[in-house]
């Protein structure tokens, strides 16, 4: 079963200078308890992606063709009563900054029970609920924790809370946006071992966004790899890693620190950067800073399907 | 929230010394004789002698601070040149007035102000929004002066519809409020604007932040982010403005007392500086002062009990 189903999407914001195309038949999909990892530069349309997931796009952006199904529900058809019912309980998420995520003057404990309030469950069962949630991404004293405002609890133990208010939920689909991007390295280990740890216990599937290969490869079972807002290449993150087909991830891999061989003063990076989502060129959207450019290139590139679910968008894949 | 309370009350003591300091400088420096003002142009230099020693004005400029300082903190502002009545009984029967005028032109001003603030940022951009920007600037540029007259000349005299003079029986509350009426919309409907401008402002900024997104990604109902989530940050900066602002509403309140021949510190004070009441207009400034200090400590004490970030500082 797949819990979301992404197909052909796209989104466009109307900015002064024109319509801005940030997505662009972008298709994958989330299979139940699996978790699967975004991964792209800044500004490929990450948080564009789910912002459309969530109906919470900017209010200049809008879902200009394509279907998300989530559980068989297309929600991009949803009324936005709808879609802030599915919000939560349903689909919940965990967000970049955890210094900015939580509310500055609400008691953390207030606000995790005021997320509950569609659950029917009288104040003191809320507040239980929350403790043992606490309790279980490891705040300590977690019942005095309740009557504390975010400020006093420290980054690492506010992205916690941010989790655990989101897994709370129980949802069937946990998005978390870069949630360790903000974290130093340590702290960075240990939020993806507990995020591995609670998503086994509560069986969600999750759609996980970074920009750290490493984090990727160590948490992911799927990859979708993102470059200007459209899909080069998905598959599972052994095929991904280990055999790329499209020239972007290749280079994507080859700029990792952690895949460094030897200690270099200079990390390569891929040369040129992201065109103008403006105008996107009629072939090859990556064909500009492409080391395997051929003419054929400048038309646009087929799916190609290198293994069964593997799949990669270029003219250059060789099955 | 003790700490942030005895830290601001410390803060507040200090600055109404310093106000003593200020304001008994000024009064040493005028130039002239305060003993011979008091007694007019046909005393004897006997008398003005007698006078001069009567109000310690022989001592030491300091001995003569300290006691104006001791005594004032105490509540003894001297007595006033006309009746000889104590200063501080004289301002405290007026006060009740100021505090009534400005408290009503508070109460609507922010009752009207931070809803429509509110919806102008809800509606961003909408017709709504526009026209809550132009009537905000409207009322803010028109002083609170001509809105008296006008309130005055309109409901007043043409209509008929409000009282146009005092403050009503004294022993009738329904026809103080009746009379509360006009001069409180004239103290208040420039704030309505500031208010209006300053919640929209930074309710846009608010509804903006990290946190606001991840409680509409909970699904949280719209009017509770708006009310609950962002307001309640939205509103802090205006909490002080309103503070500072007093100053402001307590010298349209003295335009307002003059025009609606109401009782009022601000009416003792023209009249005291009309008939040269020199202790009287000490003995007011004073009085406004330490009610300026405290309403901006009650400010800070509200700020304080809504953000914990600012208790925490302390
Ligand atoms: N409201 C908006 N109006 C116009 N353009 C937008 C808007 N939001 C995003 N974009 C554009 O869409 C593209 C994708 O942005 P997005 O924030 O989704 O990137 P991202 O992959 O999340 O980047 P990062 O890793 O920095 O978070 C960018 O080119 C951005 O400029
Ligand atoms: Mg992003």
């Amino acid at each position: 079963m797949t819990v979301l189903s992404i197909q052909n999407l796209n989104v466009t914001f109307s900015t002064e200078g024109g319509d801005l195309h940030a997505l662009k038949d972008v298709s994958f999909e989330v299979p139940e308890r699996r978790i699967v990892g975004i991964v792209g530069e800044s500004g490929c349309g990450k948080s564009t992606l789910i912002n459309a997931i969530l109906g919470l796009l900017a209010d200049n952006g809008r879902v200009s063709g394509g279907e998300m199904m989530f559980q068989g529900r297309d929600l991009s058809r949803l009324s936005p009563r709808e879609m802030t019912a599915l919000r939560g309980p349903q689909i919940a998420t965990v967000f970049q900054d955890p210094m900015g995520a939580l509310n500055p003057v609400i008691s953390v404990g207030r606000q995790m029970t005021n997320i509950q309030y569609r659950s029917g469950l009288s104040k003191a069962e809320k507040a239980e609920r929350a403790v043992a949630m606490l309790r279980r991404v490891r705040i300590p004293d977690p019942e005095a924790a309740l009557a504390r405002f975010p400020h006093q609890f420290s980054g690492g133990m506010k992205q916690r809370i941010a989790i655990a208010m989101a897994l709370m939920m129980e949802p069937a689909l946990l998005i978390a946006d870069e949630p360790t991007t903000a974290l130093d390295a340590t702290l960075e280990v240990a939020t993806i071992e507990l995020l591995q740890e609670l998503q086994a216990q509560i069986g969600c599937s999750v759609l996980f966004i970074s920009h750290h290969l490493g984090v990727i490869a160590e948490l992911c079972e799927d990859v979708v790899v993102m470059y200007a807002g459209e899909v080069v290449e998905r598959g599972t993150t052994r095929q991904v890693f280990n055999s790329s087909r499209h020239p972007y991830t290749e280079r994507l891999l080859d700029c990792d620190p952690a895949r460094q061989s030897s200690r270099t003063r200079h990390l390569p990076t891929i040369p040129g950067e992201i065109p103008d989502l403006r105008a996107r060129p009629p072939g090859c959207i990556f064909a500009p800073r492409c080391h395997r450019r051929a003419p054929v290139c400048d038309t646009p590139p087929p799916e190609e399907t290198v293994q069964s679910g593997h799949v990669a968008r270029c003219h250059m894949v060789t099955p | 929230m003790l700490h942030y309370t005895l830290s601001r009350l410390g803060l507040a003591v200090l600055i109404v010394s310093v106000a003593m300091l200020i304001l008994f400088s000024m009064i040493y420096l005028i130039p002239g004789d305060p003993a011979a003002v008091a007694l007019g142009p046909r005393a004897t230099a006997a008398m003005r002698e007698a006078l001069r020693i009567k109000m310690g004005l022989d001592q030491p400029v300091w001995v003569q601070f300290w006691n104006f300082f001791i005594n004032a903190w105490q509540g003894d502002l001297g007595n006033e040149v006309l009746s000889d009545r104590p200063v501080s009984r004289v301002v405290l029967e007026q006060l009740p007035y100021t505090l009534a005028l400005i408290a009503g032109g508070m109460v609507w001003s922010v009752a009207l102000g931070i809803p429509l603030g509110c919806w102008a940022a809800v509606k961003r951009g909408s017709l709504a929004d526009r026209l809550v920007g132009v009537l905000s600037v409207a009322v803010i540029a028109v002083p609170s002066f001509v809105v008296a007259i006008y309130a005055l000349l309109i409901f007043a005299v043409s209509l008929r519809w409000l009282p146009a003079i005092g403050a009503g029986e004294p022993d009738d509350l329904g026809d103080q409020l009746v009379h509360l009426i006009l001069p409180s919309i004239a103290v208040g409907l420039g704030w309505v604007g500031y208010i209006a401008r300053m919640v929209r402002a930074s309710m846009l900024e608010v509804l903006e932040a990290q946190h606001i997104r991840t409680a509409r990604a909970f699904g949280l109902p719209d009017n509770q982010i708006t009310y609950q989530y962002a307001l309640t940050i939205a509103i802090l900066p205006t909490i002080t403005l309103l503070g500072v602002g007093i100053g402001q509403m307590l010298s349209s309140a003295v335009f307002a007392e003059i025009v609606f021949a109401r009782p009022g510190v601000g009416k003792l004070v023209y009249d005291a500086i009309l008939t040269r009441n020199y202790p009287l207009v000490t003995g007011a400034v004073l009085v406004t002062t330490v009610l300026f200090v405290l309403i901006n400590l009650v400010a800070d004490l509200i700020v304080g009990a809504l953000d914990p970030r600012v208790r925490s500082s302390f």
